[in-house]
């Protein structure tokens, strides 16, 4: 296990898809990209933001399958269903806070980003991170990313009463230590206020 | 419209599958599938190996000697009619039978399900078993109906004079 670990800064995110096209070179799921870059409200703004999977420490996609089928190793990586045990029951789609499974109709598997085990395991960098031109996805040191950026590295986020810790890291404006998201206000209150 | 107020949180502490299923997979304790005809194909080389000794222990073991017991005199028994008695040793408990003036039947009383007292039906002319309805033959102790895996075993009977002898037990008696 290496000392690399992974930072995701939205704010650096250009759109490109870069990423998004190398993910989806791989040969273990060729085709089907597992990051999502999401355009955080399009009618307003072009800005965009990668999800890889955040690899939680207590992963809730795995706490909620029925079939045993979601398993994290030793080094902290929630990996993809096991294709002999998924079930396709979508529970993990549901769970995860982050919206990061899928369930895609045709594979009828749960398939998510695994952080490219296999490069990640032996000191590699992910393919998101190798072509990202902007910086948004970083796969580095801890002290480079200190000394190179303003924004600061923060791993614990608050769903209402569920707080989740993560191995990846999101980079935030300095000051801040938690991203506290209540899941109720969205629910209930539009982004612009108004009730609907 | 009110915002919905939360559930109670859940209470405290994993359940005992989430031991069993853990999500962290050096926890695991999942068999694959070659582990599991790993231990089928040993499993059954260790029932093969147990068989074969089995068999070669009969084959070494001598043939058990029985004594020759005095069970009762020929007068004393009328026809249809039933002598209780041990053989060969305290704890076998045996049953006779005078089925016609010349045929004498003996049997093991203990029914080779899971040993209840077998009695004589004269009536219907087989030895029954109260516990689980297991009848036999009384002309050869075979099983007519019920659970009884095997006929009960014969005991062998010779007849000296007016007195019936017990001489011998026969395990495989089948009908």
């Amino acid at each position: 296990m290496s000392d690399l670990e992974f930072f995701v800064d939205p704010s650096r995110c250009i759109g490109c898809m870069s990423c998004v096209n190398a993910c989806a070179e791989c040969d273990t799921h060729r085709g089907h990209a597992m990051i999502h870059v999401d355009f955080l409200d399009r009618e307003e703004s072009t800005a965009t933001v990668p999800f890889v999977c955040m690899h939680c420490e207590n992963p809730t996609c795995a706490q909620v399958c029925p079939a045993d089928a979601i398993k994290q190793t030793e080094d902290g990586v929630v990996q993809s269903s096991l294709k002999p045990r998924c079930v396709a029951c979508s529970n993990c789609v549901v769970a995860c806070p982050f919206g990061i499974p899928k369930v895609p109709s045709r594979l009828e598997q749960m398939m998510k980003c695994d952080m490219c085990y296999d490069r990640t395991s032996v000191g590699k960098k992910p393919m998101c991170a190798t072509v990202c031109p902007s910086g948004a996805l970083a796969f580095t040191l801890r002290s480079t990313i200190k000394s190179e950026r303003r924004e600061v590295p923060v791993n614990e986020f608050i769903f209402g009463r569920q707080t989740v810790r993560t191995k990846v890291h999101m980079m935030v404006p300095a000051g801040t230590s938690t991203i506290s998201l209540d899941v109720l206000d969205h629910l209930w209150v539009s982004h612009k206020g108004v009730p609907q | 419209m009110t915002p919905p107020t939360l559930p109670p949180p859940p209470p405290e502490g994993d359940p005992l599958w989430r031991d069993e299923f853990s999500v962290y997979a050096a926890e695991e304790r999942y068999v694959s599938r070659r582990q599991f005809a790993k231990f089928l194909t040993l499993t059954s080389v260790g029932m093969f190996v147990g068989q074969v000794w089995i068999l070669a222990k009969a084959w070494m073991t001598p043939n058990p000697t029985y004594p020759v017991v005095a069970i009762a005199n020929v007068a004393d028994i009328p026809v249809q009619g039933v002598k209780l008695f041990r053989y060969p040793a305290e704890h076998d408990t045996a049953i006779m039978v005078r089925t016609d003036a010349e045929t004498f039947v003996a049997y093991s009383q203990k029914c080779t399900h899971l040993s209840c007292a077998v009695f004589y039906a004269p009536e219907r002319k087989r030895l029954e078993c109260p516990c689980h309805e297991g009848y036999f033959a009384v002309d050869t102790g075979r099983v007519l109906q019920g659970p009884p895996p095997r006929p009960l075993p014969r005991i062998l009977l010779r007849r000296d004079g007016e007195t019936i002898l017990a001489v011998g037990v026969d395990n495989h008696a089948e009908g």
